[in-house]
C-alpha cells in the first residue's frame, strides 16, 4: 500500500503524489496575504466588545447600560436580560450542559460574559465597557477540583433543576471485579499521584467572528474562527431556531485552532444577536487575556495510578482513579457515548491483560472546556499517565526503562489487539519503533555518559515515552457529536480541460490541507497537485463534516478523498474505454492514464478522459456525461499512530534549571503524504510538550483569580527551549484505510510530555513531580519538599 | 485586541521641549522611551496617561562613551546597543551576559538603559546592574541637573527620584581596572522577567577582595543591592568559603514574594546560589581567567 515507485515529477516540479513538495497554501501565507476574521471588513460594520465578570462567582445584582447607551458611538448594550426575550441567554454545550450567554443569574467563573457593547469602532466599544455598572455580590468559589465534592462546596450549578452538588459525571470502563482479583494477588504494586494540570491551547489568531444578517433576505452570514464550520451551521440552526439553509458559515484562514476553535463561544452569538437588532455586520475578535482566560482550556486530570506486575517486571494490571475539572460549564467536545473522551485508550502500547478506569468529573469555578490543546480526545491525558506510570514501575524495579518496556510492548503478531476497556488496535510494530528510536539516540551509549557525568557530579537524564492514540473519529455507529454522525463528505470535480476542484468537509488551521489533499487525489488520479484546488472552509461550497480536530482530516476526509478520487478513475476508464473502442477490461492504469493492455501507446489521459466525459463522446448506456463525484466516508475503526520518544535533559542541580539537549522521535503514522507537512506537524508538538512539560500551566490564586491572563504569565515555549529535533520513522500503514495512512497533527503533543518529565525525574533519581518542572519545582523535588501546590507554583 | 484609555500624544524635539511639555501637562503626563513597560500596561489599562511624549526621536541620548573617566551611557540607548558595545564589554562582562537575558531581540531593539532604570519594575535586570557598579543617574529639570546615586534612585517598587518635570538623561559607570564582573540570572523560559538574578564585580588586590559591588534583582533586597555582604568580603581573601558566605548573607537579606516564579524559600536560595556563581566568576575574571 505504500508507495515506493518514484512517479514522475509534475510540470511545476512538484511530486504527482506523495513526497515532499512546498505547501500551496504558502504563497499567500509568506506574502502576508492570508486572509483572516480580523481581515473581514464589511461596509457600515459594527464593532462588539464583551464585558467580562471580575469575579469567580458572584450573583448579579443589578447592571445598569445607560452611561454606556449614551456613548455617542454605541449603537447597542446587549445584557443576558434581553437575551433572555430572545431565548439566547444560554446555549447548549457539546456535551449535553447548558452554558450562559450573557449571565442573568450568577457568574461562574472570572472572565465570564456579562454584557456585550456594538459600537462604530472597536475603540470606542472597549470604552463603553467601562461605563457599565454591574454591582456584584461575591460569593465562596471552589477552583480546586479536589474540593469540589467537599460537603461545603458552593454549589455552582444551581440553575439546574435538583442539583446538590458540583459533580458532572461518574464513569467507568475495564472489568473492575478482574482487576481488583489481579492486584489483590500481585507481587508488585506501584501507586502514583499525578496532576496533568490546566493548560491552554494559545492560538496565535484568537477567537472571533463577524455577523451578517440580511433582514430582507433572512440570509445570515457568518466568518468565523471555527475548526468545524459544518457543525456550527447546525448549532447555529438549533440554537437559534434560524433555518439552517439560510446560514451561511465560512472560516477563512484560521490561525492556528489545537482545540481551541472547536465549540460555539458566547461572543459568537453575540455578534449575531448585535447583527440582528442593529442589522449591520458586527465583528467581535477578543483579545489575548479573553482568549486565555474564558476560552476552551485543556486538561486538568488529576490522576492516580497504579500498576500490578511481577517482580521482574511483567505487567499484570493497570488501573486509574480520575477526577476531571471541568469548569462552570461542561462544554467538552468529544463524541457523545464517550464523557471521559478517549481516555479510556490509557493502557497504551503495552499488553496490560486487564485494566480498569474510574472518571468523575465535577464542575468549579473556572472556564469551561477540558477537550482542547491538541488532546486527540483526552489521549493526552492517558498517554502521560501510563508513561509515567511505567516509569515510576521501573524506579521500583530499579529496572532500565527501556527494557521494561520492551519487556511489556505489545509484539507485531498481536494485532489487531483488542484493549481490556475495548479498543480494538487495528497494526502496529511497538519494538521496531522503539529500537529506531533507541538506535537514534545512542542509547547505551547515553547511559554510559550518564554514569560518567553522575560520578563526576554532573547531572543528566534520559526519558522515554512509547504513545498509542487512537484517531480519526469516527464510525458513525459509535461515535457522534450532538447527534451528528462523524462521516465526512467529499466531492471531486474534474474540469474539462482536467483541472480539478476537491471539495472536504474538514478545515485546516494551519495543517496544510490544501497541499496534502491535493497531493492524494495527485497520487490516485496522476493529476499535478497544482491542477487540484481544494476548497475547504465554506458550508455553501462544501459538503458536510464534523471538521478538523483529534487529528481526523486524513484518517476520515483524507480516505473520502482518495475514495472520491477513485471512483474518477473508475469513470474515467469507462470513458477512456468507449473513446478507445475498447472494453474496460483491456485497460491498465499508470500514472495518470488508462492504456490499452499490450499497446502502451494507445492510451487516453485522465485530463482527455475529462474533456471526453464533457464533449460529445458517445457513453456506454447508463453513463452520465462530466467527470464528477462526491462520496461520504464512514470509517470503519480509528487508525492508531505510534510512536517512541526520547529526550535527553541536563540539570542545573543548583537553581533547578532544565535544559532539553536532545529529543528523538520515531513516529509511525503510515505513509507520509507529505513528509515536511509531517515533520512540521512533529516540530510543533514536540514544542508543546516541551511548553507543558516545562512552563505551561494556568495558574488561578486563592480567590480564583487567573494567573496566566496574558503571554507574560502564561508561559509557551520559544526556539531557545527546543533542541534541533530528531526525527525517524517507521511505516507501518493502516489496514482499513484506503491510503494506509494515520492521523499524526497531535502525535508529538500526545506523546512528548512524559518524555521529558521521566527525563527530569531520571536526572533527579526521583520518583515522580509534577508538571510543569519550573526551575522552583524542579528544586523543591531535589530538596524533598515538594511544592504543595504545584498547579499554582505558590506558597 | 487589547486598546489602551484614549491619550493625547506629542513628539518631543530636544530635551528641553521635552522638559517643557512634562512641565506643561503636569503629572498626569509621560515621557515614553521603547514603550516596552508603558505601552503593555496602558492596553490592559493599568496606566492611564492622559499625555504621552514621545522621546524616540532624541538621539543626542543615545550613546556610549568614556566621560571624565567613567563610562557615560545615554539614557536613549537601547538594550541592544549596550548588548553590542565593545566599550562596555572592554571594562565590564555584566554588561552584555546581563543584556543577553534581558526579554527577547525585539523587546532588546526598542527598550531602552532609561526606561529601564525608570519603570523601576523590581525584577528589572539592569537595576541589579547599576547598584552592582554603584552607578551615578543624571537627571534634567528645565533648571538644572542633578546627580542621584544608583543605590538612591529608587524608592521602591515603581517609584524613582525622577519628578513629574524631570527626565532621567544619563547612566554613569565608574572605571574599575583589574576588576572582574558578571550576571547570572535563572529564568522559566527565555525572555521571561528573572525568577531571581544577580549581578557582582571584584576588584582586586593580590588575592584579597580590594572592592567588590553586588547587585540583586527580584529577591527584595532595598535598591537592589547587598551592602553587608560587600562589607564582609571586602578585605578578605577571595575563597570559595568566603564567597559562599558573602551569598549566604545575601540569601538572609533576601526578602522575596511567592509567586508564580517561585515561593520564598526558592527564591532566597537562588539569592545565595547566583550571588555565589557572580562572584566566584568576577574573581576569576579579575585574575584574568577567560571564564
Ligand atoms: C516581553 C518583555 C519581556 C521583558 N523582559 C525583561 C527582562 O527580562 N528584564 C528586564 O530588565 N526588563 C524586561 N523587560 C522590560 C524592558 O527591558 C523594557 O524595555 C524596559 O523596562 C523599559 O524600557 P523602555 O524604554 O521600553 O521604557 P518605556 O516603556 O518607554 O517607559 C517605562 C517608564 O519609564 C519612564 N521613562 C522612560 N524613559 C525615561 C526617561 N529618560 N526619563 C524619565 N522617565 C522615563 C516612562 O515614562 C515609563 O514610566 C521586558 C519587556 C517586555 C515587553
Amino acid at each position: 500500500m505504500t508507495v515506493t515507485e518514484e512517479a514522475p515529477l509534475s510540470p511545476a516540479g512538484n511530486p504527482m503524489g506523495f513526497g515532499r513538495m512546498i505547501r500551496k497554501e504558502d504563497a499567500r501565507f509568506l506574502r502576508g496575504q492570508g486572509n483572516y476574521v480580523d481581515d473581514v471588513n464589511l461596509p457600515g460594520m459594527l464593532h462588539g466588545a464583551i464585558l467580562r465578570s471580575p469575579y469567580a462567582h458572584a450573583r448579579i445584582v443589578s447592571i445598569d447600560t445607560s452611561a454606556a447607551e449614551a456613548h455617542p458611538k454605541v449603537k447597542a448594550v446587549i445584557t443576558g436580560k434581553i437575551l433572555e426575550t430572545l431565548k439566547l441567554a444560554w446555549m447548549p454545550t457539546l456535551s449535553y450542559d447548558v452554558q450562559s450567554v450573557l449571565c442573568t443569574d450568577k457568574v461562574r467563573f472570572q472572565g465570564q460574559e456579562v454584557a456585550f457593547v456594538v459600537a462604530e469602532d472597536r475603540y470606542s466599544a472597549r470604552d463603553a465597557l467601562e461605563l457599565i455598572e454591574v454591582e456584584y455580590e461575591p460569593l465562596p468559589t471552589v477552583f480546586d477540583a479536589r474540593h469540589a465534592l467537599d460537603a461545603d462546596a458552593p454549589i455552582i450549578r444551581d440553575d439546574l433543576d435538583g442539583r446538590t452538588d458540583n459533580k458532572i459525571y461518574d464513569w467507568e470502563a475495564g472489568d473492575k471485579a478482574k482487576c481488583d482479583e489481579v492486584f489483590a494477588n500481585a507481587e508488585v504494586v506501584v501507586k502514583q499521584s499525578m496532576i496533568y494540570p490546566r493548560v491552554h491551547p494559545a492560538p496565535l489568531e484568537t477567537c472571533g467572528s463577524v455577523a451578517s444578517m440580511d433582514k430582507v433576505t433572512g440570509q445570515l452570514t457568518v466568518w468565523t474562527t471555527t475548526q468545524a464550520p459544518h457543525a456550527h451551521r447546525t448549532l447555529y440552526a438549533l440554537v437559534a431556531g434560524l433555518p439552517e439553509h439560510k446560514i451561511r458559515i465560512i472560516s477563512p484562514d484560521i490561525g492556528g485552532g489545537f482545540g481551541n476553535k472547536v465549540g460555539i463561544y458566547p461572543g459568537y452569538v453575540c455578534a449575531v444577536v448585535g447583527s440582528i437588532l442593529t442589522g449591520k455586520p458586527v465583528k467581535w475578535m477578543e483579545d489575548r487575556s479573553e482568549n486565555l482566560m474564558s476560552t476552551s482550556f485543556a486538561r486538568d486530570y488529576h490522576m492516580t495510578g497504579e500498576i500490578a506486575a511481577t517482580k521482574d517486571g511483567k505487567m499484570l494490571g493497570l488501573r486509574v482513579d480520575v477526577l476531571a475539572d471541568h469548569g462552570a460549564f461542561n462544554g467538552v467536545a468529544q463524541p457523545t457515548k464517550y464523557p471521559a473522551g478517549f481516555f479510556h485508550l490509557f493502557t497504551g502500547s503495552y499488553d496490560y491483560p486487564v485494566a480498569h478506569c474510574n472518571v468523575r468529573a465535577v464542575y468549579t469555578n473556572k472556564a469551561p472546556g477540558g477537550v482542547a490543546y491538541a488532546c486527540s480526545f483526552r489521549i493526552t491525558e492517558a498517554a502521560f499517565l501510563v508513561e509515567r506510570m511505567v516509569d515510576c514501575l521501573a524506579f521500583e524495579l530499579k529496572m532500565d526503562p527501556a527494557e521494561l518496556r520492551m519487556k511489556n510492548l505489545l509484539r507485531p503478531e498481536q494485532f489487531p489487539y483488542t484493549t481490556p476497556t475495548g479498543w480494538e488496535y487495528d497494526s502496529g510494530d511497538y519494538p521496531r519503533a522503539l529500537k529506531e528510536a533507541m538506535r537514534i539516540a545512542g542509547y547505551d551509549e547515553l547511559r554510559r555518559e550518564q554514569a560518567e557525568k553522575r560520578a563526576a557530579g554532573e547531572t543528566m537524564g534520559i526519558g522515554i515515552s512509547f504513545f498509542t492514540e487512537g484517531v480519526g473519529a469516527g464510525p458513525r455507529k459509535h461515535m457522534d457529536i450532538l447527534g451528528l454522525g462523524m462521516a465526512d463528505g467529499c466531492e471531486l470535480r474534474i474540469h474539462p480541460t482536467g483541472k480539478a476542484q476537491l471539495r472536504i468537509s474538514v478545515q485546516s488551521q494551519g495543517q496544510g490541507h490544501e497541499t496534502t489533499f491535493a497531493q492524494i487525489v495527485s497520487h490516485e488520479l496522476g493529476i499535478p497537485p497544482e491542477d487540484i484546488e481544494v476548497i475547504h472552509g465554506d458550508t455553501d461550497n462544501t459538503p458536510f463534516g464534523l471538521g478538523t480536530y483529534g487529528s481526523r482530516s486524513t484518517p476520515v476526509s483524507g480516505a473520502a478523498a482518495a475514495v472520491v478520487a477513485r471512483r474518477i478513475k473508475d469513470k474515467a476508464k469507462i470513458i477512456a474505454a468507449a473513446a478507445l473502442e475498447c472494453s474496460v477490461d483491456d485497460l491498465e492504469w499508470e500514472h495518470g492514464r488508462w492504456f490499452v493492455k499490450g499497446d502502451h501507446d494507445k492510451g487516453q489521459t485522465i485530463q482527455e478522459s475529462a474533456f471526453a466525459a464533457h464533449g460529445t463522446l458517445e457513453l456506454p448506456e447508463g453513463v452520465e456525461g462530466h467527470l464528477d463525484a462526491s462520496v461520504v466516508y464512514d470509517p470503519p475503526n480509528l487508525t492508531y499512530p505510534f510512536g517512541a520518544y526520547i529526550a535527553v535533559v541536563d540539570v542545573d542541580m543548583g537553581t533547578g534549571h532544565v535544559k532539553v539537549r536532545r529529543f528523538i522521535a520515531v513516529d509511525d503514522c503510515g505513509p507520509r503524504i507529505n513528509p515536511m507537512i509531517v515533520e512540521g506537524q512533529v516540530h510543533g508538538g514536540l514544542a508543546d510538550g516541551v511548553g507543558m512539560a516545562l512552563m505551561e500551566v494556568m495558574a488561578f490564586d486563592e480567590n480564583g483569580n487567573h494567573l496566566g491572563g496574558s503571554f507574560m504569565d502564561y508561559l509557551l515555549p520559544t526556539s531557545m527551549e527546543c533542541p534541533s529535533w530528531e526525527l525517524g520513522e517507521t511505516v507501518t500503514p493502516s489496514p482499513h484505510h484506503p491510503i494506509g495512512a494515520k492521523g499524526v497533527g497531535e502525535s508529538a503533543t500526545v506523546g512528548s510530555p512524559a518524555a521529558i518529565v521521566n527525563a527530569v525525574l531520571d536526572a533527579l533519581q526521583i520518583r515522580h513531580a509534577e508538571m510543569p518542572l519550573t526551575p522552583a519545582v524542579v528544586w523543591r523535588a531535589i530538596q524533598g519538599n515538594p511544592l504543595d501546590r504545584p498547579d499554582l507554583a505558590i506558597e | 485586541m487589547q486598546v489602551p484609555a484614549p491619550f493625547e500624544y506629542e513628539r518631543a524635539t530636544s530635551v528641553d521641549h521635552a522638559l517643557a511639555l512634562l512641565e506643561r501637562h503636569g503629572p498626569e503626563a509621560r515621557v515614553i522611551a521603547g514603550g516596552h513597560s508603558l505601552l503593555p500596561m496602558m492596553k490592559l489599562r493599568l496606566a492611564r496617561p492622559e499625555m504621552l511624549i514621545d522621546i524616540n526621536d532624541l538621539s543626542d541620548l543615545d550613546y556610549i562613551k568614556i566621560d571624565s573617566g567613567e563610562i557615560a551611557v545615554g539614557a536613549m540607548t537601547r538594550h541592544v546597543s549596550i548588548l553590542d558595545s565593545a566599550l562596555l564589554a572592554e571594562h565590564y562582562s555584566i554588561f552584555r551576559e546581563a543584556e543577553k537575558v534581558i526579554a527577547d531581540p525585539i523587546v532588546r531593539n526598542r527598550g531602552t538603559i532609561g526606561g529601564s532604570f525608570c519603570q523601576a519594575d523590581p525584577s528589572e535586570d539592569l537595576s541589579a546592574v547599576g547598584a552592582a557598579l554603584r552607578a551615578t543617574m543624571v537627571i534634567r529639570s528645565s533648571s538644572g541637573t542633578r546627580t542621584v546615586a544608583a543605590r538612591d534612585f529608587h524608592d521602591g517598587p515603581y517609584q524613582t527620584l525622577v519628578g513629574p518635570a524631570e527626565m532621567l538623561v544619563e547612566i554613569r559607570f565608574p572605571i574599575r581596572p583589574g576588576s572582574g564582573s558578571a550576571y547570572e540570572k535563572v529564568e522559566r523560559r527565555a525572555g521571561d522577567w528573572a525568577i531571581a538574578a544577580a549581578g557582582t564585580f571584584v576588584r582586586l588586590d593580590g588575592d584579597t577582595v580590594a572592592d567588590c559591588g553586588i547587585g540583586l534583582t527580584a529577591v527584595g533586597v532595598e535598591h537592589f543591592a547587598c551592602g553587608a555582604a560587600e562589607d564582609f568580603l571586602r578585605g578578605k581573601q577571595a575563597t570559595a568559603d568566603n564567597i559562599a558566605a558573602a551569598g549566604q548573607i545575601c540569601h538572609d537579606a533576601a526578602d522575596p514574594q511567592a509567586d508564580q516564579r517561585g515561593p520564598v524559600d526558592y527564591k532566597r536560595h537562588l539569592a545565595r546560589e547566583l550571588v555565589t556563581r557572580a562572584l566566584t566568576r568576577s574573581a576569576a575574571r579579575a585574575r584574568g581567567e577567560k571564564v
